[in-house]
């Protein structure tokens, strides 16, 4: 059930910093891990 | 605590910004996807006794296998049993019990390594940890397909592209800790155990706190519902998960994912001795490692790939894109083989395995657009139980037809060939399955009144 007085979460907006923190904390494992299996992928061209 | 954890403390603020939900999904996926990288303690840990090398009473393979069978068929059945459990209690409270699981399952496995009792280790990895694989799994998908109705693919092709990714982290941290850990007297696997059980549980419990549902009758800005029309699978209406099992078209998209994992599964355990048996004095060892690494970029890749095509092209022409392109490119394998192109050969499965991977993100909104998005959760949770069968099904058959294949005389070069053609059928198979889905009959749909689009509040009749 919706208050009256609240309001409506938006979908562009937010506080930036959250949104970094949250984005790098996932997306530098991942990135490590990617270029860790790239690395050893090489030697299939090699 | 409770309170803490209850689905109403979740109910996003203004402000929020849906944009933070994908990492805390990923936090959980990114941590469970460790289960596809297990094999790194095989070896390890089958000379937990002797350290260098394997002495009487060490494990074998054989039974260190079971550890992954039991977590998989777990995953499965949990996701069956507490789909509807995760639904009603919302994404903080069935994150938070994921990765209480999963964080204990490792430090009960860990126990087991060290007081080297298997059936320890098969209570905690396999079945506690099991079941934090199947409530984490499903955990974000309810609340992914609530923020993003608009996206209902990209969004959840997003967490689960980080099942996919779990493993690339999990295998080089795995073999670094080992290394680090190692002495004249231990292997390291137990301390390794412990550090990533805490490591995966501090990283699930951020995702788990981070997770906001929207208010009733949020909707993106701008976003209005499409229409339902006759003829398209994208309903506004809801079928309950007791409901959605009795109809053709749950069985239906069950026949169709159970193929699909079963096609891309059973290649991706043995696609290391595969291609060095195919192209034998060609493809080396460390040249076959870099074929597995390459094969898991592209199942990772895949599922986000595949699952945002489908926002555009629909569920069902995505599923027909696996199964058209995957029968081809099955087909053509052999030739590869013929032809002598390790190259060809590395593409094809490239392409087969991100249609495996694109296959596991696309479901989820294809259960939503056919049965509604109330209770996808739960509703995905029972579908999962065609993964498990497929975990199964899948190494068998590529497995048993090989060694058929070579006890009659077939050179080791060729023994894959005939699966090949056999997994061409049976997603030919999943091509007519799919493509007589058709929209569910009212008799089924929930029985309330849409007010408006997806998340909607809706009045019981």
């Amino acid at each position: 059930m919706t208050a009256p007085n609240e309001a409506r979460p938006t979908s562009g907006s937010g506080n930036g910093i959250k949104l970094t923190l949250a984005w790098l904390a996932v997306g530098v494992p991942l990135l490590w891990g990617v270029v860790e299996t790239l690395r050893k992928a090489m030697a299939l061209f090699a | 605590m409770a309170g803490l954890l209850s689905k109403e403390r979740t109910i996003a603020g203004p402000g929020f910004t849906r944009w933070l939900i994908p990492p805390c999904a990923l936090a959980t996926h990114l941590c469970i996807g460790q289960a596809y990288a297990l094999s790194v303690f095989n070896l390890p840990m089958t000379r937990q006794l002797g350290v260098t090398h394997s002495i009487p009473g060490d494990w074998r393979l054989t039974e260190l296998g079971w550890i992954f069978t039991i977590a998989i068929f777990v995953l499965g059945a949990s996701a069956a049993l507490f789909g509807k459990w995760v639904q009603a209690v919302g994404p903080r409270k069935s994150g938070f019990v994921a990765a209480l699981c999963w964080g204990i399952g490792f430090l009960v496995g860990a126990l087991g390594i060290k007081t080297h009792q298997l059936w320890l280790v098969y209570l905690g990895y396999g079945v506690i940890g099991g079941c934090g694989l199947g409530i984490g799994y499903i955990t974000p998908v309810s609340t992914l397909i609530s923020w993003f109705p608009d996206r209902r693919g990209m969004s959840t092709g997003m967490a689960i592209m980080g099942f996919g990714g779990g493993a690339l982290i999990a295998s080089p941290l795995s073999d670094f800790l080992m290394k680090h850990f190692s002495s004249p007297t231990s292997t390291g696997v137990v301390q390794t155990w412990v550090v990533l059980g805490i490591i995966y549980l501090v990283f699930m419990m951020g995702g788990a706190f981070g997770y906001r549902v929207p208010p009733d009758g949020w909707k993106p800005a701008g976003w209005v519902p499409p229409p339902e029309k006759a003829k398209t699978l994208i309903t506004q209406h809801n079928v309950t998960p007791g409901d959605a099992v009795k109809t053709p078209q749950f069985w239906l998209l069950w026949v169709v994912l159970c193929l699909n994992v079963t096609a891309g599964i059973g290649v991706l355990g043995q696609a290391s001795a595969m291609i060095q048996e195919m192209f034998k004095g060609r493809i080396l060892p460390s040249a076959a490692a870099g074929f597995v690494g390459l094969l898991s970029i592209f199942n990772m890749g895949g599922r986000f790939g595949w699952a945002s095509l489908s926002d555009k092209i629909g569920r069902k022409a995505t599923y027909m894109c696996f199964f058209a392109i995957g029968t081809a490119m099955y087909a053509l394998v052999p030739l590869t083989g013929k032809i002598g192109s390790p190259a060809l050969f590395v593409a094809c499965f490239c392409v087969i395995i991100s249609m495996y991977g694109g296959g596991f993100a696309t479901i989820p909104a294809y259960l939503s657009d056919v049965f509604g998005t109330k209770y996808v959760s739960a509703v995905h949770g029972r579908l999962l139980t065609a993964w498990s069968a497929a975990g199964v099904f899948g190494p068998v058959l590529v497995n048993y037809i090989r060694q058929f294949q070579i006890d009659h005389g077939i050179p080791k070069n060729q023994a894959y060939n005939i699966t090949m053609y056999i997994m061409a059928v049976l997603l030919v198979i999943g091509f007519f399955a799919n493509l007589v889905v058709k929209p569910v009959a009212e008799r089924y749909h929930e029985r309330t009144v849409p007010v408006g689009g997806p998340g909607d509040r809706r009045v019981t009749v």
